[in-house]
């Protein structure tokens, strides 16, 4: 697992710089805002210790909070969704269990797997930052539109990561 | 103690999860304004509901009482009718437009909430922003001068308490009209302490102490205590204890004075002083 710790922080700080500078810029349509940085939390290690898990999620949050002037928004969405990320683990586990040496990404465990794997994980960060976001629950409806949207918005971008790095890594 | 610690490690994970949420949460609290007005918005409107519900209950109690009050109030009131005088020299009457130049609106509202013994007490009145009250009026009961509202709500207000170390009256003596600075020294419910007024001032224990009528929130006149006792203070002027007339510890109905031409004073004060 000390090995991959230099490629984790590369990905933190390139995920941190692409969603501050570039994808925070991106609105479409007026409302729907990609939160690409998720990404970092979806492929950790399997066995990292959960109490690293929360507090990776928290400094994830929080630097992205730095950057957009909203502390406390992210970082309480990322936490929420580290928090989930075992129990989700467990639920779709496959048959036979998570072998060693893989990392819960689409290469390893197929395309199927990992969609359902990062849309929940997904769908429920989106959901806790955008009422967070607004603080009330009037406008239920018009909130959630802003979630799936987005959700999917941001799920897409997750996938052709994912078909990106494919053939890198399998050399 | 050992199966605790076992516990608290069974459930670090939880622990940690709240933890990091609760401080994350409390960073939008203080960081986000918007956060942070909903917050204190949604709080104040839940604790207005629930002082309603526990002093209507405080009511139904003293509810004789009060009802002696206004009996009494009532007689008072007869008695200066005019129809209870003979009248004889009606050849002459002014006309006295009361709605033209009305300057101040009276609204009467029923404290929900009140404390004495912090210093910085505030009171809490169930009456708000649809029922017209603003920020910065002042509110008196029964002629006495109780504190400032401040903060509005939908349907509830807090009141600056003149038991706040940070509200400044301008105050004057009413027999001869020196005035000055009054605020609470934060020393029990009872006192507070006039300054600025010039040590020739001719001035005995139980003099009346009144609003001064120099700022826009308080009408002139107001009754706010009497003279305790005074000793000078750095030689040019004295420090002058003042009972307060105001029963802060016996407080149930007060009325919030709008001061209706406070615009008008604000647009001439702020003219006069670009002009200068």
């Amino acid at each position: 697992m000390i090995k991959l710790l230099p490629r984790y922080i590369f990905n933190f700080v390139v995920l941190v710089v692409i969603q501050v500078f570039v994808l925070n810029n991106i609105q479409l349509g007026g409302f729907i805002n990609p939160y690409f940085y998720v990404l970092f939390i979806l492929v950790l290690p399997f066995e990292i210790p959960t109490w690293v898990l929360l507090l990776v999620a928290m400094l994830l949050g929080l630097s992205i909070d730095l950057f957009s002037n909203t502390l406390g928004m992210h970082s309480s969405a990322t936490v929420f969704m580290a928090f989930l990320r075992p129990y989700i683990l467990k639920v779709i586990a496959p048959r036979d269990g998570y072998e060693k040496e893989t990392l819960p990404q689409l290469k390893y465990y197929g395309a199927a797997w990992f969609i359902r794997y990062a849309s929940i994980l997904i769908f429920a960060h989106h959901l806790f930052l955008f009422y967070i976001e607004v603080f009330s629950l009037s406008n239920f409806f018009a909130t959630f539109v802003r979630v799936v949207l987005s959700s999917i918005f941001t799920i897409l971008l997750v996938l052709i990561s994912q078909y990106f790095f494919r053939k890198d890594s399998r050399k | 103690m050992r199966s605790l610690l076992n516990f608290l490690l069974r459930i670090h994970f939880l622990l940690l999860f709240i933890l990091l949420e609760v401080f994350s949460i409390s960073l939008l609290l203080n960081n986000n304004k918007f956060h942070k007005a909903r917050f204190v918005n949604f709080s104040r409107q839940m604790s207005g509901n629930i002082y309603t519900k526990i002093n209507n209950l405080k009511k139904y109690i003293s509810l004789a009482e009060e009802n002696d009050r206004l009996a009494k109030e009532n007689t008072r009131l007869l008695n200066i009718l005019e129809s209870t005088y003979k009248s004889d020299e009606l050849f002459f009457r002014s006309v006295n437009d009361t709605v033209l130049n009305q300057r101040y609106r009276f609204t009467t509202s029923r404290i929900v909430n009140n404390s004495v013994n912090k210093k910085h007490n505030f009171i809490t009145i169930n009456k708000g922003d649809l029922q017209g009250i603003k920020p910065e009026m002042a509110v008196v009961a029964d002629g006495m001068l109780v504190g400032v509202t401040k903060g509005v709500s939908k349907n509830y207000s807090t009141v600056i308490s003149l038991l706040n170390l940070d509200l400044k009256i301008s105050a004057k003596i009413k027999k001869n009209g020196y005035y000055g600075s009054l605020g609470w020294d934060g020393k029990g419910y009872s006192a507070a302490v006039l300054n600025e007024i010039p040590l020739h001032a001719n001035i005995q224990p139980g003099d009346t102490i009144i609003t001064s009528g120099y700022s826009s929130i308080y009408p002139e006149g107001i009754l706010i205590g009497f003279i305790d006792s005074f000793k000078e203070k750095s030689g040019s002027f004295f420090e002058i204890k003042v009972r307060l007339a105001t029963d802060f510890k016996n407080l149930s109905n007060v009325n919030v004075i709008g001061n209706l031409m406070q615009n008008e004073i604000f647009n001439i004060e702020e003219q006069t002083e670009k002009n200068d």
